[in-house]
């Protein structure tokens, strides 16, 4: 990568040529540790002699690739749509509840789901509410009285993501409208052009990184999601890579096929950089915040439909889940006396809060790493420790399980040999797996929050320190770090969210009678008994509205000053 | 100056956070009076048993929930591992675990008294400690009392009548791999072919809802283990009991055989830390009074002749378990798991 293409903060400052191997060698040791389980499934992958392909290819991969690529398509088509048509519509708008839904939009996003999957299953089957309700107003009494759409089906599973991955989309084109929508789209206006005009014709080319960008975390999520189509039986390229394992106790051969996903992942990636390229309309200074474009009030039968379809998404992506579970968990209120579930959310807390200070910790660096060095090398190899978010869960789990535990033995062998006595496993004995694990998945999460969060910063801020004699450290520390300080909290608390939700890598690392809140739920779902687990359900989702208020607050922040007020 | 002032505070929480950390290791796991188990059954099932344990030794019981990979991370821990005991249910997987060399021979009397010899592994790397039919729950309302063979299931008067859960789950890869034992894998994939077209929806979810999709109409007879209905009917969860209510459980079998029976068991880990406590258990489990409480509890058949199932169970009607060997079955997994991708079972009815 062409350090020239670099935004502007990020670009070393001119004139020095003193070089940091210290900062690249960091970097390199950061890449090295998120690339641990890639290559060592990739090992794997080798050893084996391929004899699982000719049965894959015939029988597996035809129907497990298409059911993936229709949940892609009709994720990325939906989530894109949904969450687009919302922030455009509370952007440009003015109508009743507003404000309360513009920060409600995002709530579903606090839904894991693999819990969103268990929710709605629970409640479109026969014994749901929808269905009774129907059977009640009409008489039927058996399912065969009537057609109802069925949830566990391809459309079913994509159904479940878009509803809880909309607001990835609602969130960066919601950004982007607002942010960049001021100056542009008052031209247009003040030439006359009707918002939809507008919004056709100006805003949403300009806002396609913004959107792509959104559309892209949504099918990494996608790609990860295993639980959801597990239970709702439906196929994909990760049920594949378990059966091929687990039924026909073939190592390689899965590693094989996750090595196909790897690939696969790597391409959307490249397929999002392309999209993005050379797009960069932002003007990203903070100090721009704050005039916007005014809304157009809406009224009559509009004043209401809009608000009304609004309100569709929130209460079927955040309030189905909660619905159910708070349901199930108001008869077990017994449970909240329960150590395993006190444990369970003590062991979230501890696992969630390291992985985030690992991750910002090592954000941190690399982002001072690609700041400080000339060199193309640092640059690239940041941008690789990225791809660690683009790793399903499952892969990093399974990767990291076997890495780990080689280095536990080699280093309980050396300590034998050397030292007389036996450290055990350190790593896959304890929690520090299940830290690992989420700090490789989540690194992406943390570095870019405080990223964007100096690229709002003047770049000559540490620059003047720097000139003043201070070290490059020094200066960062003492002059950005300070005001870097609400980035580094929203990564902080994203990661920590992220890795509550995480499920499957958690579940092939935690150690001995270690259950968090997920693992404790999935051990419910697992034996079909969702209720079970309705309050650690609840708590996952409680934990994870924290930060979708916070982002919601700082979106509220940049956009909901009254028409009246504009600068 | 206030930005000092933060980073040191931060400093100083994120350093207490990482000690508290670092004292998570589990101690506990290599302490005295401990057996590590590492399961892939629910630790729910299984808490009744190993309670009463507890209580009769002393001895605390911990437990480590996969129900993915359990083998391969006791391969990958190596000599170091905390393992145990190895609990699972399905004959395969206990063959699996002694294949991939994670267990240990065991010769124990007791143990060999309590458990007859065709519910064990002849070398002792495995003992079956409970019984599991897989039978057919059948609507009340819509199917009559006349008997059903494995065989039927392929008859095209249940067309859109039978629901299960996915082919490729344990229970299901067990009877297909009997089913190629009986009849050979080209019979057996005819049969196979002919259940799909008889299936009336896409397989999904866990044993349980298959009752309730009987209740709900959507079929008429499914595939199950026999103790769901007992958890059900027994449970405090009504929406499960009404599923139970409205099936009745009939004991298919194979021509010339029986009832499809699977085993739940537990295995020496090779280089189990607490070897003492693990054959303590072990030995526990396949006693009388451990039979007893699994029986009551979880509502499976006894491996010891001479306990009675529970009365729930005993109320099913009388089982006549199939003699074909559990070694046959296991050797017969990937076979079954090929042709069941081959057949195409998870996609649902063929139309």
């Amino acid at each position: 990568m062409n350090a020239d293409a670099l935004p502007r903060p990020l670009r070393r400052i001119a004139g020095r040529r003193t070089r940091h191997p210290g900062v690249l060698l960091a970097a390199a040791a950061i890449c090295a540790v998120v690339f641990l389980p890639v290559v060592t499934l990739f090992l794997i992958a080798l050893s084996g002699s391929g004899e699982d392909w000719p049965h894959l290819a015939r029988n597996v991969l035809p129907g497990a690739a298409r059911n993936t690529a229709t949940v892609i398509l009709l994720v990325s088509a939906g989530t894109a749509l949904l969450g687009v048509a919302t922030a455009w519509a509370t952007v440009a708008y003015e109508f009743p509840l507003r404000r309360v839904l513009s920060w409600a939009l995002a709530l579903p996003l606090a839904v894991p789901p693999y819990l969103a999957a268990y929710a709605f299953a629970e409640f479109f089957l026969f014994s749901g509410p929808p269905q009774t309700l129907l059977r009640a107003l009409f008489g039927f009494a058996s399912a065969r009285d009537y057609w109802f759409p069925d949830i566990r089906t391809t459309g079913g599973v994509a159904l479940v993501m878009i509803l809880v991955l909309y607001p990835y989309v609602y969130l960066t084109s919601r950004i982007a409208f607002l942010m960049q929508g001021r100056d542009i789209a008052d031209v247009a206006r003040t030439l006359g052009a009707r918002p939809a005009r507008v919004f056709f014709g100006v805003l949403l080319p300009v806002s396609r990184p913004a959107i792509v960008a959104g559309v892209s975390l949504v099918l990494m999520e996608t790609v990860n999601v295993i639980g959801a189509s597990e239970y709702l039986g439906v196929p994909t390229i990760t049920t594949a890579v378990f059966t091929t394992w687990i039924n026909r106790s073939s190592l390689e051969g899965a590693a094989q096929l996750a090595m196909v996903m790897f690939v696969l992942v790597f391409a959307l990636l490249m397929a999002e950089q392309w999209a993005r390229r050379r797009l960069r309309f932002h003007d990203r200074r903070s100090t721009r915040m704050r005039a916007r474009a005014a809304r157009v009030q809406l009224t009559g039968p509009a004043a209401i439909a809009v608000p009304a379809g609004l309100l569709l998404p929130v209460l079927l992506g955040f309030g189905v889940p909660l619905y159910v579970f708070a349901d199930y968990a108001s008869g077990r209120l017994d449970h909240l006396l329960n150590a395993a579930l006190a444990s369970a959310l003590f062991n979230t807390v501890l696992t969630s809060g390291l992985a985030a200070l690992l991750t910002v910790a090592l954000a941190l660096v690399l982002i001072h790493a690609t700041r400080l060095s000339r060199s193309g090398a640092t640059a690239a190899l940041t941008r690789l420790a990225m791809l660690g978010y683009a790793l399903p869960g499952t892969i990093v789990g399974l990767g990291l399980l076997f890495a780990l535990a080689r280095i536990d033995n080699t280093v309980d062998a050396a300590a034998r040999a050397w030292l007389d006595v036996s450290t055990g496993l350190l790593l896959t004995g304890s929690a520090a797996a299940v830290v690992i694990a989420c700090t490789i998945r989540f690194l992406a999460l943390a570095e870019s929050g405080i990223r964007s969060g100096l690229e709002k910063l003047p770049p000559s801020l540490d620059e003047v320190a720097r000139s003043l004699g201070r070290s490059p450290a020094a200066s960062a520390a003492t002059v950005l770090l300070p005001l870097l300080r609400p980035a580094i909290l929203t990564a902080a608390v994203l990661v920590f969210v992220d890795t509550a939700k995480e499920l499957s890598a958690t579940i092939l690392l935690r150690p001995f009678g270690f259950n968090t809140l997920a693992t404790l739920v999935y051990e419910n779902a697992s034996r079909a008994v969702v209720q079970e687990g309705s309050l650690a359900a609840i708590f996952i989702i409680l934990t994870a509205m924290v930060p979708v208020i916070l982002l919601s607050q700082a979106l509220s922040r940049d956009g909901s000053a009254p028409p009246q007020d504009r600068a | 100056m206030q930005s000092t002032t933060f980073r040191s505070r931060t400093l100083l929480a994120a350093a207490a956070f990482l000690a508290t950390g670092i004292g998570l290791a589990p101690a506990t796991a290599l302490a005295e009076g401990v057996v590590n188990i590492y399961s892939y059954r629910q630790p729910e099932l299984i808490k009744p048993a190993l309670d009463a344990f507890t209580a009769e030794t002393g001895i605390k019981t911990e437990l480590l929930f996969l129900d993915k990979g359990l083998e391969d991370r006791i391969l990958a821990e190596g000599a170091n591992s905390p393992a145990d005991v190895i609990f699972t249910v399905d004959i395969a997987r206990l063959a699996n675990a002694k294949a991939k060399g994670v267990t240990q021979a065991l010769d124990d009397a007791t143990i060999n008294a309590n458990l007859p010899a065709e519910y064990r592994d002849p070398e002792g790397h495995w003992f079956g400690v409970t019984k599991r039919a897989r039978v057919v729950y059948a609507s009340k309302e819509r199917v009559g009392d006349e008997p059903i063979t494995y065989a039927e299931l392929a008859d095209p008067k249940w067309k859109g009548k039978i629901c299960m859960r996915s082919g490729q789950h344990d229970y299901n890869l067990a009877l297909i791999s009997a089913a190629i034992a009986h009849w050979g894998e080209a019979k057996t994939e005819e049969w196979g072919k002919r259940l799909r077209a008889n299936l009336a929806m896409k397989p999904s979810g866990g044993d349980r809802p298959q009752a309730g999709a009987i209740l709900a109409g959507e079929c008429d007879i499914a595939l199950g283990n026999t103790y769901y209905i007992g958890v059900m009917l027994n449970g405090s969860d009504e929406k499960e009991k009404s599923w139970a209510q409205a099936v009745k459980v009939k004991f298919p079998t194979f021509e010339n055989g029986g009832t499809h029976v699977n085993i739940s068991g537990a295995a020496l880990a090779k280089h189990a830390p607490n070897r003492d406590n693990a054959v303590k258990l072990i030995q526990f489990l396949s006693s009388p009074k451990a039979q007893q409480i699994q029986a009551e509890q979880s509502f499976e058949y006894p491996a010891t002749p001479g306990i009675e199932p529970s009365e729930t169970v005993r109320n099913f009607g009388t089982l006549n378990a199939d003699t074909l060997a559990l070694a046959e079955i296991a050797a017969h997994r990937k076979a079954a798991s090929e042709m069941v991708d081959r057949v195409g079972v998870d996609e649902g009815p063929t139309n």
